[in-house]
């Protein structure tokens, strides 16, 4: 089945199922993400097996003897991708209309339940313009990202020589959904391309217009690439996690 | 003539001959339960009517049957029957749809309820009175530029506007916006269709005007906009309104007004917010300045 075929029943389902299931089905996928962080920052300080170090982790600043033992890594870094995610617009969409219902959904039995009165709605005027900041999220991830790259090299490195395990295709695929969600930033593509007007007359402006180009169609996808790479940080925790706590051995394929 | 043309024609008409065959096409015995607002501004109520279903129908043709057959005085508004006047906008099951385009079997199995569009007032039955977006483009600035045309204009500077020069003008993105249409914000906000006709001239090679400012502190109100993107749901021409035309506004606004580098750059220059019309420039002003451009 073409991928357009799949996107087409997709929806066809989708446009079926009753519009309180969109938002309560992100509500709850948004609030066990962050009750997973939070428990697991809380509980472990650190997340470090062997070769690998957990997402969260990294890098591994802090640890000074001098500070108590709970402000682990995690609590250093974790700020960075939160606010990243937090400020992104495809999330900003998630959470106005799932967390404050602004509107759940489009139809108009759905807007009819939207909470705020018209005298209150502010849209991002008010408390919401500090979404504004983004782009500066945005290019602190990148740095993370480095990080993370390397942590993954690293993951193909069991006993100091090049191996593939279960975990190290787990970091790949991870550090792949990383970067192709940040590069499919909204953010990114305007610093790139889409805040010039006319490529022809700026210097580099033919690079800049197919970097532009390449880049949209990443954001095309913008929230697929949002949701696999949540979804990827939390296996990749939890497989660390269950290694940690000998539940399961590594498989080493090569 | 060229053989594909003929070809062409030959099908035209052949599909010309199936529309006014409709007897045949009648499917026997089965028909559609239509609800249908009747009223006016002072308010009103659905009436259902019952008709013959007729195979491949569109909300509009039954509509017309209707209005032919059971109410002559059913208001309905279109004109090209083919999607592209933006006309026949109306609400069916409380989402817009063109009436023209929107297929009766569609709704197999549920009930089809047809209102006007409602972030608007009401005319009569299935019209509704738009002219108040009519008010708004006037207030953007238009087209904007000190060179003489016709411009030599380059592909690779273009390719993006044919995306929001799609737009028919059916206005259902503005009546599915929850700022217009539950948050009633007409005076301040100017709608996702005039986000696509700001986006467009903000990004076009030869504009030299400034919206920036209009859509930030004037009534444009982009900033309004929560990007939940239900226009983005409903534009029947595919445009993409939030990712290609409002996020790209609301970061050219960040540019101007929430990004303290900029900010800095722009006090040490002394400019101040809101007076670029985009980092890129025109070929013209980059003449005036003295930068070098490759065309
Ligand atoms: S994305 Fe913005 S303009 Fe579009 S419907 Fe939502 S609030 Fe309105
Ligand atoms: S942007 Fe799309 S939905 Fe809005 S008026 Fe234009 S064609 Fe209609
Ligand atoms: S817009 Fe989602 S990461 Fe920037
Ligand atoms: S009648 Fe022209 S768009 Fe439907």
């Amino acid at each position: 089945m073409a991928y357009g075929d799949i996107a087409r029943s997709t929806t066809g389902v989708l446009r079926r199922l009753p519009w309180w299931t969109g938002p309560i089905a992100v509500t709850a996928a948004l609030v066990g993400f962050g009750i997973y962080v939070f428990v697991t920052v809380m509980l472990f300080d650190r997340g470090e097996y062997e070769n690998y170090l957990s997402p969260f982790y990294s890098p591994p600043v802090g640890g000074e003897s001098f500070l108590p033992a709970w402000l682990s890594p995690a609590i250093f870094i974790l700020w960075l991708p939160l606010g990243f995610r937090a400020t992104c617009y495809y999330y900003r969409k998630a959470y106005y209309r799932a967390f404050f219902w602004d509107p759940p959904a489009c139809s108009s039995k759905a807007q009819q339940r939207e909470l705020r009165g018209p005298e209150h709605y502010r849209g991002e005027t008010a408390l919401f313009v500090w979404n504004n900041i983004h782009r500066y999220f945005m290019y602190g991830s990148f740095v993370l990202l480095v990080f993370l790259t390397i942590d993954t090299v690293r993951a193909f490195l069991p006993e100091g020589s090049f191996g593939i395990t279960l975990g190290s295709l787990i970091f790949l695929v991870n550090v792949s959904l990383l970067w192709t969600y940040s590069l499919s930033c909204h953010s990114l593509r305007h610093v790139i391309g889409g805040s010039v007007d006319c490529y022809s007359c700026v210097k580099g402006g033919n690079a800049r217009r197919k970097a532009y180009n390449w880049l949209s169609v990443l954001n095309r996808q913008h929230a697929l690439w949002a949701w696999l790479s949540l979804f990827s940080l939390l296996i990749t925790d939890v497989y660390i996690r269950l290694l940690l706590a000998g539940v399961i051995t590594d498989f080493r394929l090569v | 003539m060229s053989d594909s043309a003929a070809e062409q024609k030959g099908m035209a008409s052949k599909a010309h001959a199936e529309v006014h065959s409709d007897e045949e096409a009648t499917l026997e015995g089965k028909s559609y339960r239509l609800k249908i607002f009747r009223g006016d501004a002072e308010g009103g109520k659905e009436v259902e009517y019952e008709i013959e279903a007729i195979e491949g129908m569109v909300v509009l043709d039954a509509v017309l049957k209707i209005q032919a057959e059971q109410a002559n005085d059913l208001a309905v508004r279109w004109n090209c029957k083919a999607a592209h006047c933006g006309s026949c906008s109306a609400e069916i099951n409380g989402r817009p749809k063109l009436l023209c385009k929107t297929r009766v079997e569609e709704y197999e199995g549920q009930e089809i309820r047809v209102h006007p569009i409602r972030a608007f007032p009401v005319i009569k039955d299935l019209v509704s009175d738009v002219s108040w977006n009519y008010g708004v483009s006037a207030q953007i600035q238009p087209f904007t530029t000190s060179e003489q045309a016709p411009f030599t204009m380059y592909e690779e500077d273009v390719e993006r506007l044919y995306e929001p020069k799609k737009c028919i003008e059916c206005f259902m993105c503005q009546d599915v916006c929850h700022v217009l249409r539950t948050h009633h914000k007409h005076p301040e906000f100017a709608g996702p269709r005039f986000f696509v006709r700001s986006q467009w001239l903000e990004m076009h090679p030869k504009d030299e005007g400034n919206r920036l400012q209009f859509l930030k502190e004037g009534r444009g109100g982009v900033q309004l906009c929560n990007i939940t993107k239900c226009c983005s749901e409903v534009c029947p021409v595919g445009i993409h309104i939030t990712d290609n035309s409002i996020i790209p506004l609301k970061e050219r606004v960040a540019d101007e007004y929430y990004d303290p580098a900029k900010w800095l750059m722009r006090k040490i220059r002394g400019r101040r917010n809101g007076s670029s019309n985009g980092n890129g420039g025109t070929r013209s002003t980059h003449a005036r300045a003295g930068i070098r451009t490759n065309g």
